[in-house]
């Protein structure tokens, strides 16, 4: 009996661990590739409120791409994107460089930048929305301060709705920027800032001149980072103008919802899906070659 | 500027920003003590004239929300209910996930761990309709169940890139050593790798439950009334009042939303910046 056992033993040790290794794997695969997969064929389908698929060509693109609600959602990503990750970068910056300056109780001065990255973007919105809500916020506050001609009423108005949402989100997103910079400035070679000290260059000269030149990847990184934050952009919008007045600050990641959830659009609905995706593709795709490009010559260096 | 004034001046800089940075916290936790009236008559930005402790008691179990007149508390357990299952689920397996692509080598191993990573980048938007109707066809639509499935899922990219990442560094001569004393796979794992793991595991959880708990495309899609975690029921809220605003109880209820992620970011914020660096470079 015995000699039976330890076989049967052996094999269930080598075969246990199969069964335990495999499922998670395969699922985290299949999640990515066939979901996504998934999404592009029901974008060429003529599903509406129900999978439908029949196939139908380029059409659900085409159909998108012409209607208002992505014409208006794409240039405001155009804008919202380049305001955000700019304004985010340069407070993210300053930020970081100040805290550069050895300055003292630095733990809590970086705990108070950072601490937006941890609420929600619902909590993130619905709050800016009131602190810019010409009747209760910040305008009001100014008028009962006795100013009576202040204005600041962006979040109603078409033309600025969206730079409400980028101050909301440069808000929420710059002590994560500088968090990044600051670990860059730290990385810098003391040796470098010896020598430029030593040729007499003042602080403003060697940030400018050694410092950021240095950080050249990092800043690359993180403004990719936030460029994939800003195309995936949704509930702050959502919480902060719903996509408002009318459709002045409606996004794509909006627009996707909307089409497919509230108008019963499958099809069309994961056409803006797929094209949301080749806009991150866009970003994402150039970065990662550029990183295993620098590896490798990194390690052909070494 | 005389170099004698270029400290203070960095510092006063700094204050000033900091306080900037506060105000929209400080705004929400002074409106949650002051009425409704007392807001609308100034503005949002104030002191409380009077302390109004009842915003929370009002918020946490009167309030009605899209005419469910329960308060907050059933949305903040469903978060809790959402939230803690699939943290410690996704972790767990994200941990086992990523010690069998460190450290058990396979031929291909690299092109999973690449595809695995996909799923960090791929918008919520391009998984909504297969979820639909997978959610549908297990018949777990609108339930917490399904929202904990999702983001067990979802969070699976995460959690194997943390871990793999972080078991990469382990020496694999130490595993070698360990299996010629004839250990295998799971007492491997339990005995060399977990005890090497408590920093990788905590980050993986604090940003598995930040993450989880400040979900709202999720919430919204597959959840609906009741069984709404508490963003959705935020917005629902805000959508409700618009015509009669509750600012008072209003800001307990966005307090109370918060808290739990302040709270985990206040005692972990250490392993929270981690995260947020590792997940972002690497």
């Amino acid at each position: 009996m015995r000699r039976a056992t330890v076989p049967l033993r052996q094999r269930f040790d080598r075969i246990v661990p199969h069964l335990v290794i495999w499922p998670p794997i395969i699922i985290s695969c299949t999640y990515a590739i066939v979901f996504s997969a998934w999404t592009i064929w029901v974008s060429l389908t003529r599903s509406t409120l129900l999978p439908d698929y029949t196939w139908y060509g380029f059409r659900n693109y085409t159909s998108m791409l012409a209607t208002r609600n992505w014409q208006i959602a794409s240039a405001n990503l155009a804008i919202y994107g380049t305001c955000f990750v700019a304004l985010t970068m340069a407070t993210g910056l300053l930020l970081a460089v100040l805290i550069d300056q050895r300055v003292r109780a630095e733990n809590i001065f970086r705990a108070i930048f950072l601490y937006p990255m941890a609420v929600s973007f619902v909590v993130t919105g619905t709050i800016w929305g009131w602190l810019l809500n010409p009747s209760i916020g910040i305008q009001k506050l100014v008028h009962d301060l006795g100013w009576a001609g202040f204005r600041f009423d962006w979040v109603i108005d078409r033309d600025k709705a969206i730079y409400c949402v980028v101050i909301a989100g440069a808000w929420q997103a710059s002590g994560f920027a500088m968090a990044l910079f600051l670990a860059g400035l730290r990385s810098v070679e003391a040796d470098l800032l010896k020598a430029a000290q030593i040729d007499g260059a003042g602080a403003w000269r060697l940030y400018c001149r050694v410092v950021f030149p240095s950080m050249g990847p990092i800043f690359i990184a993180v403004m990719v980072m936030l460029l994939q934050f800003a195309i995936k952009t949704y509930d702050l919008v959502v919480a902060l103008t719903a996509g408002g007045p009318g459709l002045a600050s409606t996004l794509p990641s909006i627009v996707v919802y909307d089409f497919m959830f509230q108008r019963g659009e499958l099809g069309r609905g994961s056409a803006a899906a797929v094209m949301l995706l080749a806009s991150l593709a866009v970003v994402l795709v150039p970065y990662a070659i550029y990183r295993s490009w620098r590896a490798r010559r990194v390690a052909a260096h070494a | 500027m005389p170099s004698r004034l270029v400290r203070p001046a960095i510092h006063g800089v700094l204050l000033l920003l900091a306080a900037a940075y506060l105000v929209p916290l400080l705004v929400v936790v002074l409106n949650s003590l002051r009425s409704t009236d007392d807001i609308m008559q100034t503005s949002m930005i104030g002191w409380p004239r009077t302390l109004v402790w009842s915003n929370f008691s009002e918020t946490w179990s009167h309030y009605c929300i899209a005419e469910h007149c329960s308060g907050i508390r059933p949305y903040f357990v469903n978060s809790l209910e959402m939230t803690i299952p699939a943290t410690i689920v996704s972790t767990l397996l994200g941990a086992l996930n990523g010690y069998s692509l460190a450290l058990w080598r396979f031929r291909g191993d690299t092109w999973v761990f690449g595809i695995i990573t996909l799923g960090v980048f791929l918008p919520e938007q391009m998984k909504l309709v297969p979820w639909v109707i997978v959610l549908r066809d297990l018949g777990l639509f609108n339930t917490i169940a399904g929202l904990v499935l999702i983001h067990i899922v979802q969070g699976l990219s995460f959690t194997t890139l943390f871990c793999r990442n972080y078991y990469t560094s382990i020496p694999v001569d130490l595993l070698k050593a360990a299996r010629i004393d004839g250990a295998g796979f799971f007492r491997i794992f339990w005995r060399i790798v977990l005890p090497l793991s408590p920093p990788i595991l905590i980050v993986t959880v604090i940003w598995q439950f930040t993450g989880i708990w400040n979900e709202y495309l999720y919430g919204v899609t597959f959840a609906a009334g009741e069984q709404q975690p508490i963003t959705a029921a935020l917005i629902a809220l805000s959508a409700h009042i618009s015509e009669a605003p509750l600012y008072g109880e209003q800001s307990a209820a966005v307090l109370l939303a918060a808290a739990p992620t302040l709270l985990v970011y206040l005692f972990g914020g250490r392993y929270f910046l981690r995260g947020l660096t590792s997940g972002a470079v690497k």
